[in-house]
């Protein structure tokens, strides 16, 4: 048995750093690459796309990064685990293969994991007694059914697992949980029972800690964010675990970036809500019993969590339609910077109200100003500049598209010193909302299959 | 003596749905106690006022040192919904820092 094992963070989110899974695999040893793809919104894209295109839906990008450093992974022996599958994990997988074999790769094997998708089975399931019901404002799921645009089940750890058991090179799954990717290769290598609650909770938590890439090594740091070194070569986490659930926060050295206990604090209260009770599917994990300690220079130490039996369900993630919204910005200077945007303002209001169009909601923001923190700020003063930030939304497409061209009228009807319009007219985008609910565990069964060369 | 949040606490703040959440740090140990005391659910709901629709609701980290709150109906609908320039409330970790309050204690 091999311990530690390092598991690095190659991707926070889809678009993340590019240049940081050729650093994590050739900067200094590791063991896995696990790289996160999926937020919310992006599931609804990807299904586009694959309407479109039935061999798209997944992280494009995935596939000519994976075949950057697939020579140094097989060379090193580092195995690669992502949720960039998408809602097409099996094209995924074959793009990649495709690459593999004009690379000369002998032998690689691809384990792919679906079953996540569930889009075309909503009716199926509501029909067998599952009401989806909202899981935050307790709705029932008919008043969306329609409008559905993207329906996937949140698998966890075990599935990856299963494939690496498989002898896979390379996991490329669907929806699987953020933190499951980095869990998965601690229970392969240290063979975690299902009920190992305290040791599933820690990687979990590993999890939860690499899932932002470099937000947990300098990047977006608010503590002390002037003396954090060399950002432009931020080195990416790297977890080292240890078979009895101790895990070290690290990265390579010769980086950039901080590792140190704020750093960690920081990503670890990063989006999450009762500390007690995060839930994923292998565990429920209690952060009021994570200990961390200094381990030597950009080195921390977590032990003694806790966690407890899962539960009977999977997470669902539905998107749907919820009409549209279009946002545009023009800048005003000096003098009477602020006077001159708000006159800007009164004056479209007027104006979109004179057209007749309907909108649910219409905001504006004064950028320089006071615009993400609100009343909690005093107006500066004198103000040199000033952005006016329009933004409107509502379900009739038309008065969406209109609002569009009453932007750029504005520069010579309107109050003077005024530029920054480019970019053309704001074209109305689709909200795209969410809905979460549960699914019991048995109605949905993971699949994985293997892809060889 | 009056004391200002940034200088005992640190943070990082994000979203999930119309919800955001903000986790404040202490920056050292003997701070803990004072951000327990003062910085009350209550104290950030009336903090931050008309910019958060629903409940604050706070949980305790003793063994890190933060507490963790969430703003609900913060972020104009959430998502791609929001019209908000910061809908997913990434700086309300910067705004709970300007908090200032009186405190008994002195640090």
């Amino acid at each position: 048995m091999k311990e530690p094992i390092r598991i690095a963070s190659g991707q926070g989110f889809w678009g993340d750093l590019l240049t940081a899974p050729r650093a994590q695999v050739t900067k200094g040893p590791i063991d896995y690459l696990v790289m996160d793809y999926l937020a919310e919104v992006t599931m609804s894209i990807m299904q586009k796309q694959k309407r479109r295109d039935p061999k798209l839906g997944y992280a494009k990008d995935l596939v000519p990064l994976i075949a950057d450093i697939l020579p140094d992974c097989v060379e090193h022996n580092i195995k690669i685990i992502t949720n960039g599958g998408g809602v097409n994990p099996q094209a995924c997988a074959e793009a990649i293969l495709d690459n593999a074999r004009k690379l000369g790769v002998k032998g690689l094997k691809i384990g792919v994991v679906t079953g996540d998708d569930i889009l075309g089975r909503i009716d199926e399931f509501r029909s067998n007694g599952i009401d989806f019901r909202n899981m935050e404002t307790g709705e029932v799921v008919s008043t969306i059914a329609d409008r559905i645009s993207s329906a996937n089940v949140y698998f966890g750890a075990f599935p990856i697992v299963e494939a690496l058991q498989m002898g896979a090179d390379i996991v490329i799954t669907g929806r699987t949980t953020d933190t499951g990717l980095t869990l998965a290769p601690m229970i392969y290598e240290y063979g975690w029972n299902e009920d190992d609650w305290d040791k599933l909770a820690a990687g979990t938590i590993a999890g939860h800690i690499m899932e932002c890439g470099g937000q947990a090594t300098g990047g977006n740091f608010s503590a002390d964010w002037k003396n954090v070194p060399d950002l432009e070569n931020i080195g990416f986490p790297i977890a080292e675990a240890y078979a009895d659930g101790s895990i070290v926060i690290t990265k390579h050295k010769d980086t950039g970036g901080l590792v140190s206990q704020q750093t960690v604090k920081e990503q670890l209260l990063y989006e999450i809500g009762n500390p007690n009770n995060y839930i994923t599917p292998e565990t429920v994990a209690d952060f009021t019993t994570i200990q961390l300690s200094d381990d030597g220079p950009d080195r921390v130490k977590m032990s003694g969590v806790k966690g407890e039996p899962c539960t009977d369900t999977y997470k669902v993630s539905m998107s749907y339609t919820d009409g549209y919204t279009a946002v545009s910005t023009l800048t005003y200077t000096w003098p009477d910077a602020l006077e001159k945007a708000q006159a800007a303002d009164k004056i479209l209001r007027k104006r979109l109200q004179n057209l007749g169009l309907q909108f649910d909601e219409i905001r504006t923001e004064f950028i320089g100003v006071n615009a993400c923190h609100g009343h909690l700020t005093a107006i500066p003063n004198p103000i040199n500049e000033v952005a006016l930030r329009f933004g409107v939304r509502g379900n009739d497409f038309e008065s969406v598209e209109r609002f569009g061209k009453e932007i750029a009228p504005l520069i010579l009807t309107g109050p003077p010193s005024v530029t920054g319009f480019a970019g053309g007219r704001p074209k109305p985008s689709e909200v795209i909302a969410f809905w979460p609910a549960l699914i019991p565990k048995d109605a949905v069964q993971p699949s994985i299959t293997i892809e060889q060369l | 003596m009056k004391i200002r949040l940034i200088d005992i606490a640190h943070a990082r703040s994000g979203d999930k749905g119309d919800t955001a959440n903000i986790g404040l740090i202490a920056r050292e140990e003997i701070h803990y106690p004072i951000l327990k005391k003062y910085v009350t659910a209550e104290k950030v709901k009336s903090f931050f006022g008309e910019m958060v629709k629903g409940e604050v609701e706070r949980f305790e980290l003793p063994n890190l040192g933060a507490l963790n709150f969430l703003l609900h109906g913060a972020l104009g609908g959430g998502g791609t919904k929001s019209l908000m320039i910061d809908a997913q409330g990434k700086t309300y970790a910067a705004a709970l820092l300007r908090m200032e309050f009186e405190i008994e204690e002195t640090v």
